[in-house]
C-alpha cells in the first residue's frame, strides 16, 4: 500500500477522492468508513461513495480547498473498513436478444460466446458498492474481469429500464430509462427506486444482488 | 382566505419543466440535482416579484408558450429575451409584471437582443406550489417524480400557485439581465471558466491546447442532461478505463470519441468518462444560456477567481434585492 490516493477537484462544487490500488470489496469498507466520517465534517454538504473513490460536495467553497483534502488524507490513513453486511436479492435475467442490444460488442470484445458471457455474469453474488448514475442504480463489485468490456464510444441516447450492462471492469442494472455509455447485455424486471418508500431506493451500499439466467438469446 | 390561484398551460411548446434551484443531499441515491439551467434568471425573477430565490418557476427551451392565469397574480419572465405578449399587449421581459384573472400570456421567441439566451423562466408571485420531493419541487426527469407529475409540461396542465408573504409586493421596475451586468467573452465568444479535473494531464499538450484555446460549438444532441460540443478532437495519450465516481454539473467529460460532453442539470450523479476540466459553478448559468448551434470558449481559471466569481454572483443578487425592496418601500410610502 505505498501509493498514495489521489485527490482532485470538481470545480468548486466538490472534491473527488481517489483510493490507490485494485477494486476491492475492502477498500470499499474503508471508503464507507471515511464516507460516515467526512459527512459530519461542517464544510462538507455529501460523501457520495462511489467505486473506490469518494465525492465530498462542498456546504459552501471554502477559501482554500487544500485543507479539505489533506483532512480527508489524514482520515483515510486512520480509518477502519465498516462492514455492511445487508441482504441479498435474485434478479432473473433474460440475456441477449433485443433487451440486450449489445452483447455482440460483448462478444467480439472477449471472443466468448453468449452463453459463456451469461454463464460468467450470473456467478457471482455481487456487492452492492454505492448508488449513482440515476435514482436507485447500484454500482456492484466482484465482476469477472474476462467479461470486462470498454465503454462505448458515445453513450446511447436511452437504455431501458431493467437494462442489466457492462461498462469497463463494472456491471450494474438501470434502474429507469435513460442515457448510458455502457453495453447492454441483457434486462431484467424490479423496481429500484420508489420515491414514497423511506429511503427510496430498494438496495442500500452493503447489499448484494445474484442474477439468475432465464434464457440466453442469440 | 381563497383557494390557490392556478395557471393552466396551452401551449406548451418541448420540454418545459418546473424547477427551483435543485434537489441537494440525495446524490447519494442516485438522486442527481435537477435545477434551472440559468439559475441567476430564476433568483432574479423571483427576487422581482419578492418571492424567496428558490422559488419554483417554468423553464421554458421551446416557444411558443401560452398560458392562463385563473386568478390576479404578480409574475416576471427572466433569462431569455423573449417576445411578451399579454392578451395581445407587447411587455418586457426582467420586468414585475400584473396579470388578471382569465389573462392570456404568450412568451415568444427570443429577439436579438444584447445578450444570447436560449431559455425563458416564468416566475409567479407566491412561488408554483406544486409538491415538494425530496426537498425540491425541480423536476427529476430521470426518476419521473418532482415538479408537475414529474415530467414536462402538457397542454391543460394546472399548477396552483403559493401565497406571498407580506413582504412580497409588486414593484413597478425591472433588472438588468447579469448577462449584460456581468458579461465574459473572449475574442467576442461567450466564455465559461472552468478548472481542470483528475485526467486533465492525461490528455495530449495537442489536445489541452485545443480545448482552452478553440471555440466550442453547442451541438443539437445537447439538453438538460448534458452538452454535447463539436470541435478539435481530444486524444488521451493512453486509453484509460476509470471507476464510476461522483460528478457534478459542469463536469468535461471526454468519451472514447474526443469529443467533449459537458454535464448539466439534468446529469447523473456519477460516471466515469475521463474529466478533462469542470466549469465552475458561478458559470454554470452562462452556460445553461447557450442557444445550440452557438460556440463557447472555455477560460482556465483559478480556485480562488472561481470562489470570486460565486461571490459576484451572490453579490449582484443581493443588490438587484436589495433595489426591489427600496422600490416596494417608495410605493407603499407613495
Amino acid at each position: 500500500m505505498s501509493e498514495d490516493p489521489f485527490v482532485s477537484l470538481l470545480g468548486t462544487t466538490a472534491i473527488l477522492f481517489e483510493a490507490p490500488g485494485e477494486t476491492t470489496l475492502d477498500t470499499q469498507r474503508r471508503i464507507w468508513a471515511l464516507a460516515r466520517e467526512a459527512a459530519a465534517w461542517p464544510e462538507v454538504g455529501e460523501a457520495v461513495p462511489g467505486m473506490n473513490n469518494l465525492m465530498v460536495t462542498f456546504a459552501m467553497p471554502p477559501r482554500d480547498w487544500a485543507p479539505t483534502a489533506e483532512r480527508l488524507r489524514q482520515a483515510w490513513a486512520a480509518v477502519e473498513p465498516l462492514p455492511l453486511d445487508g441482504r441479498c436479492i435474485e434478479l432473473p435475467v433474460v440475456y441477449g436478444g433485443e433487451g440486450g442490444p449489445h452483447m455482440a460488442d460483448v462478444v467480439a470484445h472477449t471472443g466468448l460466446c453468449p452463453e459463456e458471457v451469461a454463464e460468467i455474469h450470473a456467478a457471482p453474488t455481487y456487492p452492492v458498492f454505492a448508488l449513482g448514475s440515476h435514482p436507485g442504480y447500484c454500482y456492484l463489485g466482484g465482476m469477472d474481469p474476462r467479461i470486462a468490456t470498454p465503454r462505448r464510444k458515445t453513450p446511447v441516447l436511452s437504455i431501458p429500464g431493467g437494462a442489466v450492462s457492462i461498462g469497463g471492469s463494472q456491471t450494474g442494472v438501470s434502474a429507469s430509462a435513460g442515457p448510458s455509455g455502457w453495453n447492454t447485455i441483457g434486462s431484467t424486471d424490479m423496481v429500484f427506486f420508489d420515491v414514497g418508500r423511506t429511503p427510496p431506493t430498494l438496495l442500500q451500499p452493503g447489499d448484494s444482488i445474484r442474477f439468475r439466467i432465464m434464457r440466453v438469446l442469440r | 382566505m381563497t383557494g390557490a390561484a392556478m395557471i393552466e398551460i396551452l401551449t406548451p411548446g418541448a420540454l418545459a419543466t418546473v424547477q427551483d434551484l435543485g434537489r441537494l443531499g440525495a446524490l447519494g441515491w442516485g438522486v442527481g440535482v435537477s435545477g434551472a439551467m440559468d439559475g441567476m434568471a430564476l433568483a432574479a425573477g423571483n427576487i422581482l416579484l419578492g418571492n424567496e430565490e428558490g422559488a419554483a418557476a417554468i423553464e421554458v427551451p421551446v416557444f411558443p408558450f401560452r398560458l392562463r392565469f385563473e386568478g390576479a397574480a404578480g409574475f416576471a419572465v427572466t433569462g431569455a429575451n423573449a417576445t411578451l405578449s399579454l392578451n395581445g399587449r407587447r411587455l418586457l421581459p426582467w420586468w414585475a409584471l400584473r396579470a388578471e384573472a382569465g389573462d392570456s400570456l404568450e412568451i415568444g421567441p427570443p429577439e436579438p437582443a444584447s445578450w444570447r439566451a436560449s431559455r425563458a423562466y416564468l416566475c409567479v408571485a407566491g412561488g408554483l406550489a406544486v409538491a415538494s420531493v425530496l426537498r425540491s419541487r425541480s423536476t427529476q426527469l430521470r426518476g419521473a417524480f418532482g415538479g408537475h407529475d414529474g415530467r414536462p409540461l402538457r397542454e391543460g396542465d394546472r399548477l396552483p400557485l403559493g401565497t406571498l408573504s407580506a413582504a412580497g409586493h409588486r414593484a413597478d421596475c425591472g433588472l438588468v439581465p447579469p448577462a449584460l451586468a456581468l458579461p465574459l467573452e473572449v475574442d467576442g465568444i461567450p466564455a465559461v471558466r472552468a478548472l481542470p479535473a483528475a485526467e486533465h494531464y492525461r490528455f495530449t499538450d495537442a489536445s489541452l491546447d485545443a480545448f482552452w484555446s478553440e471555440p466550442w460549438k453547442v451541438t443539437p444532441q445537447s439538453d438538460r442532461y448534458g452538452f454535447r460540443l463539436a470541435g478539435p478532437t481530444i486524444v488521451p495519450r493512453a486509453p484509460m478505463e476509470l471507476r464510476s465516481h461522483g460528478i457534478v454539473p459542469g463536469v468535461v467529460q471526454v468519451p472514447h470519441g474526443g469529443q467533449p460532453i459537458v454535464q448539466m442539470r439534468d446529469a447523473q450523479p456519477s460516471g466515469g468518462y475521463p474529466k478533462i476540466a469542470t466549469v465552475i459553478e458561478a458559470d454554470l448559468w452562462r452556460l445553461g444560456q447557450a442557444p445550440i448551434g452557438s460556440r463557447i470558449r472555455f477560460l482556465r481559471t483559478s480556485w480562488e477567481a472561481a470562489v470570486q466569481a460565486l461571490e459576484q454572483n451572490r453579490d449582484w443578487l443581493a443588490e438587484a434585492r436589495r433595489l426591489m425592496d427600496l422600490r416596494r418601500m417608495q410605493e407603499r410610502a407613495a
